[in-house]
């Protein structure tokens, strides 16, 4: 028996389940997120496990567990527990017209304190140098920051060629040898210099936010018992090892949308369809392709701190079960306020007195919960307008998230999925799938591992194809290292953008390929020759 | 009179800048923010309109040229045009009195805003194009016999490269191969004129109508119906409502070429459009018919930011609304069409300015 065990830090609740190697649910909880995070986790993992034991589940044999979780993300907004960071540019004679940190609210930019300095190196779009890397500048710079927490690493075109980073690191271990944590750009963002430093200086910022929450993590298991590899998913869907986490926090950022979509995608068996994930408060939309989430083409900033990192597409509107309706039948409102965690003091089928979605749904018998009787009185004719208000809202955001005029399935998730009608124009079907409660979590279990290549390829020598395998084996061998099964990796993703205005061919490409861990299929595979002995 | 900008006036004439790029010109967030600190670290700009220029005043115009995906990774050093101007003014024995943009849209509209302040020159109110254009000779001041060069290109380790060229299409043609070889952007300075010249030849205005734009924008997004009021507010034509649904991109001959077909939605629905695009969007077409062409400026508007999308932007799924507005009368003259027509762009389309093809003039015109 080889288990997993998926965890997810929500906004409003802690979600963990025990998945067995056939993917099979075993076992859910559901607490709620508690300030501190750490608390929430561990009364999960509690309850979750109690769960387990009413089943006979032998804990020993969670072999597995994954943490979704928002440590990071809140750590940024609030901006607390941000450890010291020194910036170091290697770009120099270019990029000094625009310092690091430019564009920074200056609330954060006072909390860092930061020492920044731009050195001379860094690469051409095709690798050459810019200018040899001052290896002299970068030392000085290590003597004058003596003492800092954690160093941001950037190099100009570090996506295309690591060399002045990776050379910068050693030389900064030289002197300041390993107590220093050393962020570096390439292996955190994509083309665009600006961006690119900026989450990387978050990431150092987050040097010992992500200690706390790995040993938060790691204390929990183990008063649970629990003897499990531990992995943090990403914010695209996919896994890294708890060392990675400690190096590159800054990628658990909004892991929670993306698992609440690839978990639809496995309650379902889909991977193309649109997920509509209806809260207490709001309504997300987003949509699966090959069974991972839609990325934004925009920007995204994260505690006005403008990044390119690539979140999944989403649409949210102020729609949920707690959403307030208002009015009389003909006259209605539905929202945008809504009751939200107080949905249980203060609608009418919990002795409230105001009328919600959620009553909505149980006077017109879509949903069964709380006490019927106090809704008796709520006229046919409001629910039927207030049904269908909700229905119209999320008919347009359905629509604004498909790319065909043809009828898409929708998979329904979310405490407040009952809103989601069974015939929805649209929608070709609408499924609900069991256990929608718990997908995010479910998302974090079954988490693959990725590997990216991002940056401009030269089609001129060798020709476009030639170029596009390099960049395929490229994106698999990244996958491969970072723990996934070499057998069953795939391409999920591959975008092509010919650059403008420059002559010569070129264009920059990003491939994504994925798989499952290798431990686990490893571990799938032996309990399948068990079976057969 | 000569009136002054300031670090707050700049996210206005980014997001004028962005309708002007017309899907191409690159994104002018670098340019925002070289301008920006570039005026922090030197105060506000002086912006020259043309009843301030003498005819004996020698205007420099500024810009980057390349890749923009190459300038958001290799931002320049700033100083480049320092040593430009310095090597202009040594060649000719004139003192420069302001730069000025060549070309109104996308990075370059900021560009000489941070040479300006960086130099500590005042920046004139017009450019050569009123719009953004893919090639350098295509700019008014070309058609009026103006030559490019004596034109210098500089990089970031200010290494020069001075042109001295038959014509505007060679100075195209080599500098294009010098930037490639400088790694894929270069800070250029060309188009020396006096001040005369300037008011005889270039378009007016462009700085102060990106302004305008930006605060027009800002100001009818919060309103109700704000693609209604926005397109009221810029006199613009409403050419089409719709959604991506399909999109197709290559390379040739160094220029992404593209299409995009869109479905209709609200009063479009049952209609279709394709928009063709070399770095800008040239040619609209609905339900077989074109209804607007470069050189009038055509932009695809996010139907929730109510920003501009630039070409390497555009996505499936994305519900846009086309608008069509005239471009500086410049471009209308028999050798305007011939430089910058539909027909130079490869299509076999006449140009017809797009108040004949609606038949009337917008609501209201700035």
């Amino acid at each position: 028996m080889s288990l997993r065990l998926g965890i997810d830090v929500g906004g409003t609740n802690t979600d963990a389940v025990i998945l067995d190697e056939s993917g099979t649910l075993l076992a859910k909880a559901k607490r709620p997120t508690t300030p501190d995070v750490t608390s929430g986790i561990r009364n999960v993992l509690q309850a979750v496990l109690e769960r387990a034991d009413g089943q006979a589940i032998d804990r020993r044999d969670i072999r597995q567990a994954m943490l979704g979780t928002t440590h990071c993300t809140n750590a940024i907004v609030e901006r607390k527990g941000l450890s010291s960071v020194a910036i170091l540019r290697i770009g120099a004679p270019a990029s000094l017209a625009i310092p690091p940190l430019a564009d920074w609210p200056e609330d954060l930019v006072e909390k860092l304190q930061a020492h920044a300095e731009i050195v001379e190196g860094g690469h051409e779009f095709d690798g050459r140098e810019i200018v040899p890397l001052n290896e002299r500048a970068i030392l000085d710079f290590a003597h004058r920051v003596k003492g800092v927490r954690a160093i941001a690493v950037t190099g100009i075109f570090a996506p295309v060629s690591d060399a002045h980073e990776k050379r910068a690191e050693e030389l900064l271990r030289e002197v300041l040898g390993e107590d220093v944590s050393i962020s570096l750009s390439s292996q955190i963002g994509s083309v665009g210099l600006l961006e690119r430093e900026n989450a990387t200086i978050l990431n150092a910022a987050l040097t010992d936010v992500a200690i706390r929450a790995t040993q938060a993590f790691s204390d929990a298991l183990a008063e649970a018992h629990i003897e499990a590899e531990k992995f943090f998913a990403q914010n695209d869907g996919t896994l890294m090892r708890l060392d990675y986490a400690l190096r590159y926090p800054i990628l658990t950022v909004a892991s929670g949308p993306t698992n609440s979509l690839r978990g639809a995608a496995y309650l379902t068996g889909r991977s193309d369809a649109v997920v509509i994930d209806v809260g207490g408060t709001t309504s997300d939309i987003g949509v699966l392709l090959n069974g991972f989430p839609r990325e934004s083409s925009i920007a995204v900033e994260i505690g006005g701190v403008r990044t390119n990192f690539r979140m999944p597409d989403l649409i949210s509107m102020g729609l949920g079960g707690g959403t307030m309706v208002i009015g009389e039948a003909h006259r209605i409102r539905v929202g945008p306020e809504s009751v939200g965690y107080r949905l249980t003091s203060e609608s009418r089928i919990f002795g409230g007195r105001v009328l919600t979605m959620s009553d909505i749904a149980v006077r017109s018998g879509r949903a069964s919960f709380g006490d019927p009787e106090r809704v008796a009185d709520v006229a046919e004719s409001l629910c039927v307008s207030a049904l269908q208000s909700a229905h119209d809202m999320l008919a347009d955001g359905l629509d604004r998230m498909k790319t065909s005029a043809a009828g898409v399935p929708v998979i329904a998730v979310g405490g407040g999925s009952f809103l989601i009608p069974d015939e929805m124009v649209g929608a070709s079907e609408v499924l609900r799938p069991e256990n929608s409660d718990v997908a995010n979590a479910i998302g974090a279990a079954i988490a693959q591992v990725s590997g990216e290549v991002d940056r401009i390829f030269s089609l001129e020598q060798r020709g476009r194809q030639a170029v596009l395998d390099e960049a395929k084996q490229q994106a698999i061998d990244a996958a491969v290292q970072a723990g996934a099964d070499a057998s069953a990796v795939q391409i999920i993703e591959v975008e092509e953008i010919p650059l403008a205005y420059l002559p010569g061919n070129a264009a920059r490409i990003r491939v994504k390929a994925a798989g499952p861990l290798a431990s686990l299929t490893a571990a799938q595979t032996a309990a399948g020759q068990g079976a057969e002995r | 009179m000569a009136f002054r900008i300031g670090i707050e006036d700049l996210r206005d004439i980014a997001v004028g800048a962005t309708f002007l790029g017309t899907g191409g010109g690159g994104d002018p967030y670098i340019g925002r923010l070289m301008a920006e600190t570039a005026i922090r670290d030197n105060g506000p700009i002086t912006v020259l309109e043309m009843s301030d220029l003498t005819d004996d005043m020698w205007i420099v115009p500024s810009a980057m040229m390349g890749a923009p995906t190459v300038m958001l990774e290799k931002i320049p050093n700033g100083s480049e045009m320092i040593d430009a101007f310095e090597r202009l003014r040594a060649r000719t024995g004139q003192t420069i009195s302001a730069t000025m943009p060549i070309e109104a849209g996308g990075i370059n509209s900021m560009i000489p805003l941070a040479v300006a302040a960086r130099l500590g020159l005042p920046v004139v109110d017009a450019d050569g194009m009123g719009r953004a254009f893919p090639e350098l000779q295509m700019v008014s001041f070309s058609l009026h016999g103006i030559s490019a060069t004596p034109m210098i290109l500089v990089d970031e380790r200010r290494q020069q490269v001075s042109l001295d060229t038959m014509n505007n299409t060679w100075t195209e043609a080599l500098s294009r191969t010098a930037t490639m070889v400088m790694g894929g952007s270069s800070s250029i300075a060309l188009y020396l004129m006096t001040g005369a010249q300037v008011r005889a030849y270039s378009v007016p205005h462009s700085l102060s109508h990106a302004r305008h734009i930006g605060e027009r924008w800002r100001a009818c997004k919060s309103l109700d119906e704000p693609m209604e009021r926005l397109i009221e507010a810029l006199g613009a034509y409403r050419l089409f409502d719709g959604k991506i649904v399909d999109l197709l991109r290559r390379t040739v001959a160094g220029f992404a070429r593209g299409e995009v077909a869109m479905e209709g939605m609200g009063r479009d629905q049952g209609h279709g459009m394709r928009l063709d695009f070399q770095n800008e969007n040239l040619v609209a077409v609905r339900d077989g018919e074109v209804v607007a062409s470069v050189p009038d400026l055509i932009c695809v508007l996010d139907q929730d930011s109510l920003l501009p999308v630039t070409t390497e932007g555009l996505r499936y799924g994305r519900r846009v609304t086309v608008i069509g507005l005239p471009c500086a009368p410049v471009w209308r003259t028999p050798v305007g069409i011939r430089n910058v027509g539909p027909r130079y762009f490869g299509y076999d389309v006449d140009y017809i300015p797009i108040e004949m093809r609606y038949g009337h003039e917008p609501a209201t015109r700035y």
